[in-house]
């Protein structure tokens, strides 16, 4: 009875809940590792600053020579246009990859069978040397007359060549790029603009790639950072981009390293602002997604750094709301 | 009322081997809420998609306002429609679909002056305006700037009416328009529906709420096996079913 009674006497009012307050875990590995990280960065740090082969002072001298910066306008050049070039054929060979049609579907396998079966460095030396095989270029209608001629070797100078050669290979990735963005659209919407009245053109337009984009932009960023990388093995065909710019300095000086790190440091530069341009663009076609852009890495680096310390700092987040 | 607003005649539609539509025939008057109502797999939503042709037909044939659906006929024979000629037949009948399929990369403004702007070429602040007055009417005048995303489940549906309202039709096609909702919100979808039935819309319905049909329905139409077994007035298929297969399903759903 005595005990019913205690029971059915009211509750006391709930207190605040209490913060817990433990003694975390302690980690030595991570201190260990941490320590040894440091203490390697710092030998490599001296070493670099006190070993004169490095040259320092020889990069300094080069790292705005007129050679080296025209040798960095064209490898920019080269990279921004080889991908428009790969991304324009990307996308026309993943429509027609998924075209009703199997004859268009088997000309666009074969394409990408090709150019991503054989080295770029092979197809660079084809384009180099089209005029061994077709000394003159005619268009017009096959097995018919012809309507315009070219002199391949007139027509087809190194910067043609290293275009065509480093584009048309692009294309043959950009496609399987732009075919998975493709896919990853729910049929769904494809359905709603049909229903709606909308043309296919328009569909894919407005509605399909627009979204396949979210898919189709963390791999083309990658394939551009490569592409700027990649615009390097042009030098073996003595255009005068950034590498070769190096090569011929150094061809005259004997100053190999100091010149490396000039290039090195460029295509470094090049390969972070890429980075950032790619992480607003990402940031742009997630609108209307929950899910937020993933930070980027100095801004993991920081975060982890803090969590590290127990200290909580917040890293921007996208808002649900977009842009 | 001499013509009707869908008129079906033996419509068959064969997915491979398997025949989904064994022939079906059925009119929809003008103004008219059918419901079409049966178990899973049974082809109704099938059916309802050879109505704006977002499937083929094998044999049959539909008409919608008197007009035949992807085809044209030429003496006897059939040709198909160009893209172009289906698109304008789609662009007047509306369709809600039961996983909305809102364009998830526009806010719900831009989802639905989207087709009036390309498809019709209304004036874009022309078609602001009426997203805005339609938004009302399906009672989110207030989320016009809001991602699919970021809208439940029931309001996404609402917006999703809003958007095959925004081309005027004269016949709206729900598939299944509460099945992916959370048994709370279907309520709202509903109201929406109801106001629409008395406004007049000539609407085309495959649910499973047995509640809404009775209600709103001026027919229900109960498939199976992919054919007609039963239809009629709400009351008298609901209250009195003839067929054995009718009473078999109402009386696991009721």
């Amino acid at each position: 009875m005595a005990e019913a009674d205690q029971a059915s006497e009211p509750a006391p009012a709930p207190a605040a809940p209490v913060e817990i307050k433990a003694v975390p875990v302690r980690r030595p590995g991570r201190w260990i590792a941490g320590i040894l990280i440091v203490v390697v960065a710092a030998a490599l740090v001296k070493s670099a600053a006190t070993n004169p082969r490095f040259g320092w002072g020889t990069v300094g001298e080069y790292l705005f020579a007129p050679t080296v910066m025209d040798g960095l306008l064209k490898t920019i050049e080269l990279t921004f246009l080889s991908m428009l070039i790969g991304i324009a054929i990307g996308v026309l060979l993943a429509v027609m990859r998924l075209s009703p049609n199997p004859i268009v579907v088997a000309a666009s396998g074969f394409y990408i069978w090709l150019f991503r079966g054989t080295p770029v460095l092979v197809q660079l030396l084809f384009w180099a040397f089209i005029a061994a095989l077709y000394p003159v270029i005619t268009l017009g209608v096959p097995f018919g007359p012809a309507l315009l001629s070219f002199d391949a070797n007139t027509w087809i100078t190194p910067f043609v060549a290293v275009l065509l050669g480093l584009g048309l290979n692009e294309g043959a990735y950009m496609s399987e790029i732009v075919r998975a963005g493709l896919l990853s659209v729910d049929e769904g919407q494809e359905e709603a603009a049909k229903a709606l009245g909308m043309r296919r053109m328009t569909t894919m337009r407005r509605v399909i790639l627009p979204q396949a984009m979210r898919v189709i932009i963390p791999p083309t960023g990658n394939e551009t950072i490569g592409m700027l990388k990649t615009t390097s093995l042009v030098s073996v065909l003595a255009y005068t981009e950034l590498l070769y710019a190096v090569q011929l300095i150094y061809a005259a000086n004997y100053k190999q390293i100091p010149l490396l790190i000039v290039a090195s440091i460029w295509y470094l530069v090049l390969t972070t602002i890429l980075s950032i341009g790619q992480y607003f663009i990402e940031r742009h076609y997630g609108r209307g997604t929950a899910r937020a852009v993933p930070p980027t890495l100095l801004m993991r680096i920081w975060q982890s750094f803090s969590t590290w310390r127990h200290t909580e700092v917040d890293v921007p987040q996208q808002t649900r709301h977009g842009l | 009322m001499s013509e009707s607003m869908v008129k079906a005649e033996a419509v068959h539609k064969r997915f491979g081997r398997n025949e989904v539509l064994k022939g079906i025939t059925l009119d929809v008057a003008p103004g008219e809420v059918m419901c079409l109502l049966g178990p899973s797999g049974s082809g109704k939503s099938t059916f309802l998609r050879c109505i704006n042709h977002l499937e083929k037909i094998n044999s049959g044939r539909i008409w919608v306002d008197g007009a035949l659906v992807g085809y044209r006929q030429r003496g006897d024979k059939l040709h198909e429609m160009r893209e172009s000629d289906v698109a304008s037949e789609r662009a007047q009948i509306g369709m809600v679909f039961q996983r909305f399929n809102l364009f998830g990369h526009m806010t719900a403004e831009q989802n639905i002056i989207e087709a009036p702007i390309r498809v019709v070429g209304t004036k874009r602040d022309v078609a602001k305006a009426e997203a805005k007055v339609l938004m009302d009417r399906v009672g989110l005048g207030d989320r016009l700037d809001a991602y699919p995303a970021q809208l439940s489940g029931g309001q996404q549906q609402r917006v999703a009416i809003a958007r095959a309202l925004a081309m005027k039709p004269k016949l709206m096609l729900f598939d299944e328009p509460t099945s992916a909702l959370d048994p709370e919100l279907v309520g709202e979808v509903l109201d929406v529906m109801r106001a629409l039935a008395a406004d007049g819309m000539t609407m085309v319905v495959v649910t499973h709420e047995i509640g809404f049909a009775k209600e709103v329905g001026d027919t229900v139409v109960f498939i199976d096996d992919g054919a007609v077994v039963e239809s009629g007035d709400p009351v008298s298929v609901f209250e009195n079913p003839q067929h054995e297969r009718t009473q078999a399903f109402l009386s696991k759903v009721l």
